[in-house]
């Protein structure tokens, strides 16, 4: 009877530690529509640790802070935690949130969640994804990641000068909507689909480095007569580019990636990728952050896509690709040391 | 094929449980070899090695635990903030053995709370562990700090930097170790008097205790020693992948229980072998590396993962209902 008891307070202790949701702040009240003065911002991304979310999240308080709007955060517990963010919008819900900015985990898996709290006049913006449709949220403030990829993909094809793309590719996680964008990006800059025979392969590596290491280990097994490769972010490239440099091709190859983490950008620095393009997250939390204020003072919504854009990174420009060089880069980086 | 002999070839699989993944892998490196004209490569195979060897060495602390029919949900989130406080420390510029070693005592101290729970108040090794889990998964975030940590220690990525050639295959010392490591915990189960307390404590714990065994000592043991392994699976996985991420390793507790069972352990206790183990981590790694190369979509490659999973309990079932009747 004794162990009983005891397991289910365990096991009522454990159920809370992996239900709940990383609470930053706190506030009380009720619900307060726009118009009525004090903007009551919550944030909602797919994580808390990724080093982009981090930097999402600390602008977005920065900018709150500077603003005099209340800021609170919260996350989902994984890439892909759909009910961890409805959770966490039913919670800003509860504490009065006026405005509720939210990276997406799905592109549709959190829409209902989003109508209930716009049923309820709350503003909702989407950052750095968008939704399906884009019209379920108010406005989207994102970076465009079909053009990101195709900046990338239109880099490798400049740096090949015209000789065919033998391609390996690194892709996320399958079915998610930033991954598709930059992957048929990617396939648009360079000139290919999906069916092209100068794709040699590829790999789904779920944005894991050491998951993208094998898979790329296993692909160069097959053939190692390659000369470019996609990287769908950059901690996988960086695990394409240990297999890479294990077989001794990191000469000969072009390696793109995307987001402009500042390791990233150190990477390209470094040589390990010939280019990578740089996501803005700051802009998107300031840019949402103002748009709460302006409709928690005036009642007035943003709308629609606001691209907050994406810019090439590369010590290597080529002409007819707008660029700029990793200084540039380390002091527009997102995260980590610059 | 008469009633006798299957009942025989029951016997055998229950006496001798590696025999199974052991053909196992023989056929897919194989069928591999004869479908591709590049797996069958001195290289590729010392690659395929290389893939297994942190889940390889998650793998063999775990077979200890389920062996006395406890599990380990928390092995690899605890090998994650190893890795990262090892890579902390170098980045601060401790000396790598040192912060080697602070890596390894945290895996072990996690072992010795674990253990603790499991004797002391008698918890479920799932509940423990579930718990643990989430509590190391938080760890390792607030360690971090939402930043990946690059190591650049030399002894930190020791294990897959240094390499060399035995008979034209290329060996690392990551490679080296985990033989040794398994080597040295089959020696111990099978030849010391421990290992059998291992094996009679999975079977029938009571018995076991009014044999004169002390079982919480050997239950602590158990946990501590799989510590240890999750210590130098840290150690392992830096020299994979030098560079220290939270993000990393999210199915690791899976993957290590996958390899396990492939490896014909019973999940009930007291049944199996750690070269079992070996042949199930490598089954999984050669699966992964040959479905790549015949360019399979990596959903399938998990449905033929989770398909053998299943049709190894299936041969565990079977061999056990033969011993019974």
């Amino acid at each position: 009877m004794r162990q009983r008891s005891l397991t289910a307070v365990v096991l009522a202790a454990v159920l809370a530690a992996t239900t709940g949701c990383t609470v930053e702040r706190h506030w009380g009240g009720n619900t307060n529509t726009g118009g009525s003065g004090k903007a009551k911002v919550g944030l909602v991304t797919k994580t808390d640790t990724n080093p982009y979310f981090v930097e999402l999240r600390n602008a977005a308080r920065a900018a709150a802070q500077a603003n005099g709007a209340d800021f609170s955060a919260l996350a989902g517990q994984f890439d892909g935690d759909n009910d961890g963010q409805v959770r966490a919008i039913e919670n800003l819900m509860q504490q009065g949130a006026n405005t509720i900015l939210i990276t997406p985990s799905s592109s549709t898996g959190v829409l209902k969640a989003i109508k209930d709290a716009r049923d309820a006049g709350v503003l909702v913006i989407a950052l750095d994804t968008a939704t399906e449709p884009a019209d379920a949220v108010d406005a989207t403030f994102a970076t465009d990641n079909f053009a990101a990829g195709e900046q990338q993909g239109a880099y490798v094809k400049a740096s090949l000068k015209g000789v065919p793309p033998k391609l390996l590719m690194v892709d996320g996680t399958a079915g998610s909507t930033v991954d598709t964008q930059r992957h048929t990006g990617f396939l648009k800059g360079i000139g290919l689909t999906d069916s092209s025979p100068e794709i040699k392969g590829h790999t789904a590596a779920n944005g894991d480095q050491s998951l993208a290491q094998q898979g790329m280990e296993n692909l160069l097994q097959r053939s190692t007569d390659i000369n470019a490769v996609y990287s769908m972010n950059e901690p996988m490239g960086r695990g394409a580019y240990a297999a890479l440099n294990a077989r001794g091709l990191t000469g000969r190859i072009v390696m793109g990636s995307i987001d402009g983490g500042c390791e990233g950008v150190q990477n390209v620095k470094n040589g390990q990728f010939a280019a990578t393009v740089m996501q803005f997250p700051k802009k998107m939390a300031e840019q949402g952050v103002l748009a709460a204020v302006e409709y928690a003072k005036t009642g007035k919504k943003p709308a629609g896509f606001v691209n907050t854009g994406s810019a090439v990174i590369t010590d290597k420009p080529l002409p007819g690709i707008e660029s700029h060089d990793s200084a540039w880069g380390l002091q527009n980086c997102w995260g980590g040391t610059r | 094929m008469s009633t006798k002999e299957r009942e025989s070839l029951g016997e055998f699989l229950l006496r001798a449980p590696a025999v199974g993944p052991a053909l196992a892998l023989v056929v897919a490196i194989v069928v591999f070899s004869v479908a591709t004209d590049t797996f069958f490569d001195l290289d590729n195979l010392s690659t395929v090695v290389q893939q297994s060897l942190v889940v390889g060495t998650l793998a063999l602390g775990q077979t200890l635990v389920i062996l006395i029919s406890g599990i380990d949900l928390s092995n690899a989130a605890s090998m994650v903030v190893a890795t990262l406080i090892m890579a902390k420390l170098a980045a601060a510029g401790t000396n790598g053995f040192v912060a080697l070693l602070a890596g390894v005592v945290l895996t072990i101290i996690v072992g010795i709370f674990i253990g603790g729970l499991a004797t002391r108040i008698k918890l479920p090794a799932f509940i423990i562990t579930l718990g643990t889990f989430t509590m190391l998964t938080a760890v390792s975030k607030l360690v971090a700090g939402g930043q990946a940590v690059p190591v650049t220690d030399g002894l930190l990525q020791w294990l897959g930097t240094k390499r060399y050639l035995f008979g034209g295959i290329p060996i690392t010392y990551g490679m080296t170790l985990a033989l040794l490591m398994y080597l040295g915990v089959w020696y111990a189960l099978t030849k010391t008097a421990w290992g059998k307390h291992v094996y009679a404590v999975g079977n029938a714990p009571e018995s076991a205790r009014l044999s004169g065994i002390k079982v919480n000592r050997t239950v602590l043991s158990v946990y501590i020693v799989a510590g240890l392994t999750f210590g130098i699976a840290a150690w392992q996985a830096l020299g994979r992948t030098p560079n220290a991420d939270p993000n990393q390793f999210q199915l690791g507790n899976l993957d290590s229980i996958t390899a396990v069972v492939l490896g014909g352990t019973s999940l009930f206790g007291g049944r199996g072998s750690v070269l079992g183990t070996l042949m199930g981590a490598l089954v999984v790694a050669v699966l992964r590396s040959g479905l790549t190369q015949m360019n399979v979509d990596g959903n399938y490659q998990d449905l033929a993962t989770g398909a053998l999973l299943i049709a190894a309990v299936v041969v565990d079932r079977i061999a056990r209902r033969q011993q019974q009747s």
